[in-house]
């Protein structure tokens, strides 16, 4: 983006040689690998768009959005989603409580407390955690902190939203432990001079100057951890059952709108049928939320650029 | 007087504690994570080593877990990742350099450029569901290797596209204009200076967005990579798996031995994983040496 002025002027000045085949094919096709990706949108928009609006021809948007049970697949079937919702919410809730303290407190230790040396070393390990793949830590849930929780909770099921709940707040810590690190550096040292010559301790520094000078970019990084939780399907799939019910107690199965779309995937729901308008109404929904957190921690993160 | 400076000092004393504390804390938090990755190893190596042998690179799946192995996954995968790779690489390199070289600044280009970095943020699953209804149903390629590849490929090209900007942005505005001196072409500009100077950047991207591919497994749930394939595919409209869905359909099942499949198969997709972080490292020092 950033060549154009000076390079169609050296341009203007040769426009008399030969001009290049290439030079009028390339561009075009350039242009539609570029454009592939609001191609790739608008599919996106469109096929959840006109699956939905087929869907709620059988389906009231008033059942879909207030009813309080979600069957689709067995009958007597109902088409209420906020059992998925509050599933989704459950594990979020847990994932966040979990994620954003300790995500908050590491960012805060690798940016202003760790020696050069151990940033080098605990970055790139909390990196690995963000590269492993979610149906590893799915594996993990059910085997090694689902045990765990039984152990401690008897009563717990084989699969809770606990523990899917914690392992996607695991999940999600370098994210915002990377993020927020990003935005504390982007700090001005001076601030941080400023406050030591007047006596602050190490930690009000980063907990009183640092942080609040931050605070938009931590936010937006809380945000888009948020919607990452949202999205996660594996894990839920694996360890947080498929049993969508409105519960608030952790300990028992539920279900996510990502993993009652992972459930259809893997049956035998036949194309065309109510049963497989549900993925598309529920994909819907989904998308409508992490999309708007998205913006959101764009907008929340632009702020914070223009502050200095 | 004397009072005065008492209570300071306690004050001050205070506030060091509450530094020392929190230092503490934070150390604690952080060790947090590194406790939970390797918690997550052994027992993943606990459980998976047992089952590690030859035998399972060369078996087949099996309704018994005593046989079964992970053949068809790990060539699904690779079949997976020799398609995508071509693809992805030329649609995404290609996205960036109009974006970096010729797009105009513009609305429009604000648009695509927002675009890019929004889908990056869309759910897997969701990307899955595109697939199914326009690779899988809409082409009627069925659910083949081919509309897995095309599903994956759509889901990595924001990455890819995003890494690539940053590996031609690194390129000197210098080299650009030294070769528009020499009366290059826009094109033989880009195709013969900038894009091998910004290669191991825009390689660097392109390993681990594939890497990100081959850990996928939801959106390849919804285009139908099935569980149970005991035959190799021949072509890519065939049916296939891949290595976290064989995975995933082994955890799915009540069995210990097939929770030791699943940790064996981890072991062998974790492995994959590292060594393609690897080498993504190791062409991204070779790059920053370079400029």
């Amino acid at each position: 983006m950033q060549a154009n002025g000076t390079h169609s002027d050296v341009k203007m000045s040769f426009k008399n040689s030969k001009s290049h085949l290439s030079d009028k094919i390339v561009p075009v096709f350039l242009f539609m690998c570029a454009a592939l990706s609001v191609v790739t949108t608008i599919g996106i928009v469109y096929t959840l768009i006109t699956e939905t609006l087929a869907f709620f021809q059988h389906v009231s948007i008033s059942e879909f959005l207030f009813g309080t049970k979600w069957s689709p697949l067995i009958a007597p079937q109902s088409f209420g989603i906020l059992p998925l919702l509050s599933g989704t919410l459950l594990v979020t809730v847990i994932a966040c409580i979990v994620a954003l303290p300790l995500g908050l407190a590491s960012a805060i230790y690798l940016s202003e407390y760790a020696p050069q040396r151990v940033r080098k070393i605990v970055k790139p390990i909390l990196e690995v955690l963000a590269g492993v793949p979610t149906i590893v830590y799915g594996y993990f849930a059910l085997t090694f902190i689902t045990p765990i929780i039984r152990s401690i909770f008897p009563d717990a099921g084989v699969f809770n939203a606990l523990s899917a709940g914690i392992v996607v707040g695991i999940m999600i810590i370098p994210m915002i432990s990377s993020l927020s690190e990003d935005a504390m550096s982007a700090v001005p040292r001076s601030l941080r001079n400023g406050a030591y010559a007047l006596g602050a301790t190490r930690f009000e520094v980063a907990w009183k100057i640092v942080v609040p000078a931050a605070l938009s970019g931590i936010v937006s990084s809380f945000v888009l951890a948020f919607s990452r939780a949202i999205g996660e399907t594996m894990i839920v799939t694996v360890a947080a059952g498929s049993t969508p019910q409105l519960t608030l107690n952790p300990l028992e199965s539920i279900q996510t709108m990502t993993a009652y779309i992972a459930q259809v995937g893997l049956g035998d729901t036949p194309h065309g049928s109510i049963e497989y308008g549900t993925i598309y109404a529920v994909g819907i929904t989904l998308f409508i939320i992490t999309f708007l957190l998205n913006i959101i921690a764009m907008y929340v993160a632009r702020r914070f650029r223009e502050e200095y | 007087m004397n009072l005065l400076q008492d209570a300071n000092r306690k004050q001050i004393a205070n506030r060091r504690k509450a530094d020392v504390v929190f230092h503490g804390l934070f150390i604690f938090a952080t060790s947090i994570g590194i406790i939970a990755l390797m918690a997550l190893l052994v027992n993943i190596m606990m459980d998976g080593l047992t089952r590690l042998n030859f035998d399972f690179f060369t078996s087949n799946p099996s309704r018994l877990a005593s046989r079964a192995g992970m053949k068809t996954a790990i060539v699904g995968s690779i079949y997976m990742v020799l398609i995508m790779a071509p693809i992805s690489f030329i649609v995404g390199v290609g996205a960036a350099i109009y974006m970096e070289e010729y797009a105009k600044k513009n609305a429009f280009t604000r648009l695509i450029q927002l675009n890019i970095s929004t889908l990056a943020g869309v759910p897997s699953i969701v990307y899955g569901i595109l697939g199914l209804t326009i690779f899988v149903q809409g082409l009627a390629f069925g659910r083949s290797l081919l509309s897995g590849a095309l599903t994956m490929t759509l889901l990595v090209l924001p990455i890819i596209i995003v890494s690539a900007q940053e590996a031609i942005r690194a390129v000197p505005r210098a080299r650009r204009d030294a070769s528009f001196a020499l009366g290059a072409t826009k094109w033989q500009t880009v195709s013969r200076s900038v894009l091998p100077s910004s290669m191991a950047g825009i390689l660097t991207g392109v390993i681990l967005a594939l890497s990100r591919a081959v850990g996928e497994t939801a959106p390849l749930i919804m285009v139908g990579a099935a569980t149970y394939v005991a035959f190799l595919p021949e072509s890519i409209m065939d049916q296939y798996t891949v290595m976290p869905i064989q995975i995933f359909n082994w955890i799915s099942r009540p069995q210990l031995a097939f929770h030791e499949l699943a940790a064996a198969g981890i072991i062998v997709l974790m492995v994959l994983l590292v060594l393609m972080n690897i080498s993504a490292i190791i062409l991204r020092n070779k790059y920053s040496k370079n400029v």
